[in-house]
């Protein structure tokens, strides 16, 4: 049985199947009816009488839900000093090179592990694990992003312990997972420099909710016309406290300064659970 | 963006507060949606038609609120209205805002029988 939210699922161990669940969680807060008045415009107020409709107040976050779970979460990471990451990006960016790389890089100094979002297979996972960590896999199926329940679920499988840096790699998608807090620490948006110098503010909602980006494979730019810096100035316009970082993850150019930010990091958290 | 996903966290909330409020039946829907909250009320109307199919709002009516985009302006020291993340401030062009309202998504209230 689920120790998050009582659901009555087990911890996941799996991938195979997409489960579309129901359970009602009425925690009894985050809504209030009847309490207080708000004024109706005239086109939504009903003629009295003539039927049994009424009106409920509902003013409720339609994500109320899943910001629950996030809240949960973020106390399960802050209680065991962990630093948890959510890695967004388009589908190619290189999120799972970088990844491995990064592992590649920290394991013998730091615990780690990975939380990989796709639609479908176990590849990523697999990779992640031939780096020698331990790494769990949840395919969302039909679904566009990850959802805080599923990676609170997640977080039951692993049992990690204290101290652990996790990263979160989120469904390929610069729409959807902007809007689902993870319970994270920070998102990191990831874009290579192969994608338009655009992007940020083709997509802005990623942009505006990253507190980091990465530019990745930087090797290529040689071949390419992309424009770094109108890119780092349009992602600085639509987010003006997002910090840059340049790196190639193939060939470990920049690296050094996403491993120190990683460190720097890990250390606050540190000192926050002291 | 997941307009689908957001009609089916909406209908889960309207089955909760059925059973808490009593009610067999929804006539209405309103919901406020923000200028900055990337929901889109077209995809946000079709997906709620068909969400809401063989449930207790089947044949619901959908009112979206459409909240403007507020931005407080740090060098200017005030509030502006946004359309989009990336706008500027119209008074000195800057950058540097810091969104206060119009990121939301709300269910604001149900007409019910």
């Amino acid at each position: 049985m689920c120790g998050v939210c009582g659901c009555g699922e087990g911890p996941i161990h799996s991938h195979d199947e997409p489960h579309d669940h129901e359970h009602d969680h009425h925690h009894g807060h985050g809504h209030e009816h009847g309490h207080h008045h708000h004024e109706h415009s005239a086109e939504h107020s009903h003629a009295p009488g003539l039927t049994q409709a009424r009106m409920v107040q509902i003013e409720q976050d339609i994500l109320a839900k899943n910001n629950r779970y996030a809240d949960e979460n973020r106390r399960y990471f802050s209680e065991r000093g962990m630093l948890a990451l959510n890695l967004v990006s388009s589908p190619g960016s290189g999120k799972t090179t970088l990844l491995t790389e990064t592992i590649l890089c920290l394991k013998d100094e730091l615990s780690i592990a990975v939380i990989e979002g796709d639609q479908q297979t176990a590849r990523d996972a697999d990779r992640i694990r031939a780096t020698g960590v331990p790494a769990l896999q949840i395919n969302t199926g039909k679904g566009c992003h990850l959802d805080a329940h599923r990676v609170g679920h997640g977080l039951e499988s692993l049992n990690l312990p204290e101290h652990s840096l996790l990263f979160i790699e989120n469904v390929g998608n610069l729409v959807c997972p902007s809007a689902f807090d993870l319970g994270e620490a920070h998102k990191v948006v990831i874009l290579s420099v192969t994608e338009g110098e655009d992007k940020p503010i083709k997509y802005p909602d990623m942009f505006h909710a990253a507190d980091l980006m990465i530019l990745n494979k930087t090797d290529l730019l040689p071949y390419l016309d992309f424009d770094s810096a109108q890119c780092i100035q349009y992602a600085k316009q639509v987010n003006p406290r997002i910090k840059v970082l340049s790196l190639s993850a193939k060939t470990g150019e920049g690296m050094e300064n996403w491993l120190t930010w990683l460190r720097a990091e890990m250390a606050l958290q540190r000192i926050a659970y002291a | 963006m997941h307009e689908m996903s957001l009609c089916e966290s909406v209908l889960q909330i309207i089955e909760q507060q059925a059973k808490a409020q009593q009610f067999a039946k929804v006539k209405t829907v309103w919901l406020e949606i923000g200028a900055l909250s990337g929901v889109e009320p077209e995809a946000m109307h079709f997906s709620f038609e068909v969400v809401m199919q063989g449930s207790l709002a089947d044949q619901a009516r959908l009112e979206i609120i459409e909240m403007p985009g507020v931005a407080w302006c740090m060098p200017c020291g005030c509030e502006v209205l946004v359309q989009q993340l990336y706008d500027e401030c119209p008074h000195c062009g800057s950058h540097q805002l810091q969104i206060v309202d119009g990121d939301q998504m709300r269910i604001k209230e149900l007409e019910v029988e």
